[in-house]
């Protein structure tokens, strides 16, 4: 036992040691809750729109005012031609057109009937379409005013509720993500370097020669990650209540209990890796570029995994990130208890027994 | 001349000596970006929705069929009440519970409006309020079709509604596919990672390992150093780029619609300037691990910010400011530009000026970083 305790305390003047990488640990987490809660944005604003503008009546001005008054576009010059539109959309400095034709405003009033035309930007369909249903409600609306009678019968009117947000808190959509996105980068691709590091320098050696026998040695490799990868859940928490305004419903101890278990998941496959490669670099690779985007992309935090093709949602089954998001929603955010997520945490469990005894299975004693 | 041919020598060995770094410099990128445009998908089906009906009338059932049929929802325990509703919510087995209050044909046919409630999990961000924009425009349809119906029952065939016929068409894209927006962006992504993770580590481990104080002590000046250290992974870069548009042309079906010359000029000023950065960060550091934590770092907040997915014109003006000061930003911007909408040269210039500078600075800071002296 005080053998342990002093190898975990070698581990820990490893990490101490080297002050920038331990400030980026917890820079990370920081600098990722600022961007996701004040910078980056899923809404569409600001949409670059031009207007051609050939009938230049009454009408038309109306509605181009309607445009200018809502805060989702930005006017740019009116373009005095058809092609003009296509150079400033291959500048990139549009992304919509809407062309009024000649007579827009008499044939509205005298026919009753008249046209315009929207063009989007499709290089970026999302927004392309939603701002369509914006130009399209402006105009509808303008419609409205004008007929200006009684609303039409049978109006079926949604009265909508947000249930777990009803303050339309934007954050809550990134923060299980971006709590196991920094589980994931710290534990797993910390502790892989950790035994490679090893390796690679010739200290393996000496441990390897020593009494301590594997298990120790991959118990003393994980603690302080463990304890710094919680440091880091707690700073994400304390920002993410006094900062970004989001409640924490559920019990804080099952909270931690399920955090520490996802954490143990991600260090077993940290030390299965360091096991089974031979340089730091591979390693690195390896837990950074082979295993962030599929965990970015097949947990469900940013798109929905639902859509994804059938081979994806199979492969998306291995990924312990998507079990920890799952719980960390229900307990975090809805507030539920542990009969909602006994199977999840059931899962991640079984994943880290199955990797840890992997990993020390490939635990070479020998170098080669 | 000659000593920087023996550096690239030196360079291609160890990059071909470690055959898995090489494969994954390869392979990483080519199944990444065969994979992930197609996991990488907005588009929301299969939206769960809980009707729960109270009133359980002609038209609520009609409304229902109208949901059920749309294609984009999938109705799930149809017969129950609130409370059972909301229990499927909690076990993430609906998304959207509908409710349809007690009276509401009655209070229709009477009064002409009725409220029904829509509650969505606010907690399935994307899936909810996507899915509760489509059940809105249902039910706006709904709402239509039983205007005409009734119409049509009380006073004959109306007058056509006086109206502003809006017809819309998207450029580039008709279609509006989401792989066009993604496939590109992916590439980017990808030829990033690669250039700056491999060049922050390669320095560095000539630190860790010793060797820099065999080649500290020759007579190799600095920016023949860095040079050497830059060309190849230069060489790399390009090849990865040029399997990345092919994988884009044979998988996706997307050809650059502009010149290939334009989109090249670019790419290689790019990666100078992402190569440099990778060195730069090489020579501040003193462990492989620092490096790549430092690389990941700045990386991660080049590609956030980068416009890749969410666009920058919906950040606050701060956060712009931020996006205007990397390169990803503007290789990302070029290359959606260039590939998709065919913009010449003259059209993107400032872009390659931006590039440009970004080049000379990081590897200008670069050369006066690495010391031969410690």
């Amino acid at each position: 036992m005080k053998k342990l305790f002093a190898f975990i305390r070698k581990e820990f003047y490893h990490v101490f040691r080297d002050r920038r990488t331990l400030l980026i640990l917890f820079g990370l987490p920081v600098v990722q809750i600022i961007l996701f809660g004040f910078a980056l944005n899923s809404e569409v604003k600001n949409i670059s729109i031009t207007v051609l503008d050939h009938a230049h009546d009454n009408h038309s001005e109306q509605i181009i005012n309607k445009i200018r008054a809502s805060s989702y576009f930005i006017f740019k010059p009116a373009v005095g031609a058809y092609s003009d539109i296509e150079e400033q959309f291959k500048e990139g400095n549009i992304k919509c057109a809407l062309i009024f034709p000649a007579n827009f405003g008499e044939d509205l009033s005298r026919s009753g009937k008249a046209e315009v035309q929207i063009i989007a930007d499709g290089a970026d369909p999302n927004t392309a379409t939603i701002l369509i249903n914006y130009l399209n409600a402006i105009i509808a609306g303008y419609q409205q005013s004008l007929k200006s009678g009684a609303p039409p019968p049978y109006q079926i009117i949604p009265v909508v509720r947000q249930l777990y947000n009803e303050t339309q808190n934007g954050s809550l959509n990134f923060i299980p993500g971006v709590i196991a996105l920094i589980f994931m980068i710290v534990s797993t691709a910390l502790t892989s370097v950790s035994v490679v590091r090893e390796k690679e320098l010739g200290t393996m050696e000496i441990l390897l020669v020593s009494p301590f026998r594997p298990i120790m040695v991959l118990i003393a490799k994980t603690v302080p990650y463990l304890i710094l990868s919680l440091i880091n859940f707690i700073i994400i928490l304390i920002l993410s209540v006094y900062l970004l305004k989001v409640e924490i419903r559920g019990s804080l101890v099952l909270l931690f209990a399920e955090s520490i278990l996802f954490i143990i998941t991600c260090l077993s496959l940290g030390l299965l890796v360091s096991n089974v490669t031979n340089s730091q670099q591979t390693a690195m690779l390896f837990s950074m570029m082979g295993m962030m985007l599929p965990t970015l992309l097949l947990t469900g935090f940013l798109f929905p995994l639902e859509n994804m093709p059938w081979i994806f949602q199979a492969i998306s089954h291995v990924i312990p990130s998507r079990y920890y998001f799952i719980i960390i929603k229900a307990v975090m955010l809805k507030g539920l208890g542990f009969s909602y997520i006994w199977k999840e945490t059931l899962i991640l469990a079984g994943m880290s027994v199955f990797l840890l005894a992997v990993a020390l299975k490939n635990f070479k004693i020998r170098l080669s | 001349m000659k000593v920087l041919g023996f550096i690239l020598r030196k360079e291609f060995r160890q990059i071909f000596r470690d055959k898995t770094i090489l494969a994954m410099m390869f392979a990483v990128p080519v199944i990444q970006l065969i994979i992930f445009p197609l996991a990488a998908n907005f588009e929301v089906k299969n939206v769960n929705v809980a009707f729960v009906d109270y009133d359980r009338s002609t038209f609520s059932q009609r409304l229902l069929n109208k949901i059920a049929s749309s294609g984009y929802f999938r109705i799930v325990g149809n017969t129950i009440s609130y409370q059972d509703a909301q229990r499927l919510i909690e076990k993430n087995e609906a998304d959207i519970i509908l409710e349809i209050p007690n009276g509401f044909e009655r209070n229709l046919v009477r009064e002409g409006r009725q409220e029904v409630n829509m509650a969505m999990d606010a907690i399935n961000g994307t899936k909810s309020s996507i899915g509760g924009g489509y059940l809105m425009a249902v039910l706006a349809d709904f709402n239509r079709s039983l205007e005409v119906n009734v119409k049509n029952v009380h006073s004959g065939p109306s007058a056509p509604a006086a109206g502003i016929d809006i017809t819309y068409s998207i450029w580039f894209n008709p279609l509006a596919e989401y792989k066009y927006y993604m496939v590109p962006g992916i590439l980017v992504l990808l030829l990033t990672m690669i250039g700056g993770f491999i060049t922050a580590l390669n320095i560095v481990r000539e630190k860790e390992i010793g060797t820099i104080e065999q080649i500290n002590v020759t007579p190799i000046k600095k920016w023949e150093f860095i040079l050497g250290k830059l060309i190849p992974f230069w060489i790399v870069g390009m090849i990865v780029f040029t399997v990345g548009l092919i994988v884009m042309y044979l998988v996706y079906g997307i050809f650059p619609v502009g010149s290939l010359a334009t989109l090249y000029l670019f790419a290689a000023v790019y990666l100078v300037a992402l190569l440099g950065f990778g060195l730069l960060i090489s020579t501040f550091s003193n462990s492989q691990l620092q490096a790549m934590f430092v690389a990941f770092f700045f990386i991660m907040i080049f590609i956030l910010m980068s416009g890749f997915f969410t666009s920058i014109d919906s950040m606050p003006p701060w956060a712009r400011q931020i996006s205007n000061l990397t390169p990803v930003t503007h290789f990302i911007a070029v290359v959606r530009l260039i590939v998709l909408k065919g913009s010449s040269l003259s059209q993107v210039k400032t872009e390659l000026l931006y590039l440009g500078i970004f080049a000379v600075l990081l590897n200008g800071a670069a050369i006066l970083n690495y010391r031969k002296t410690s």
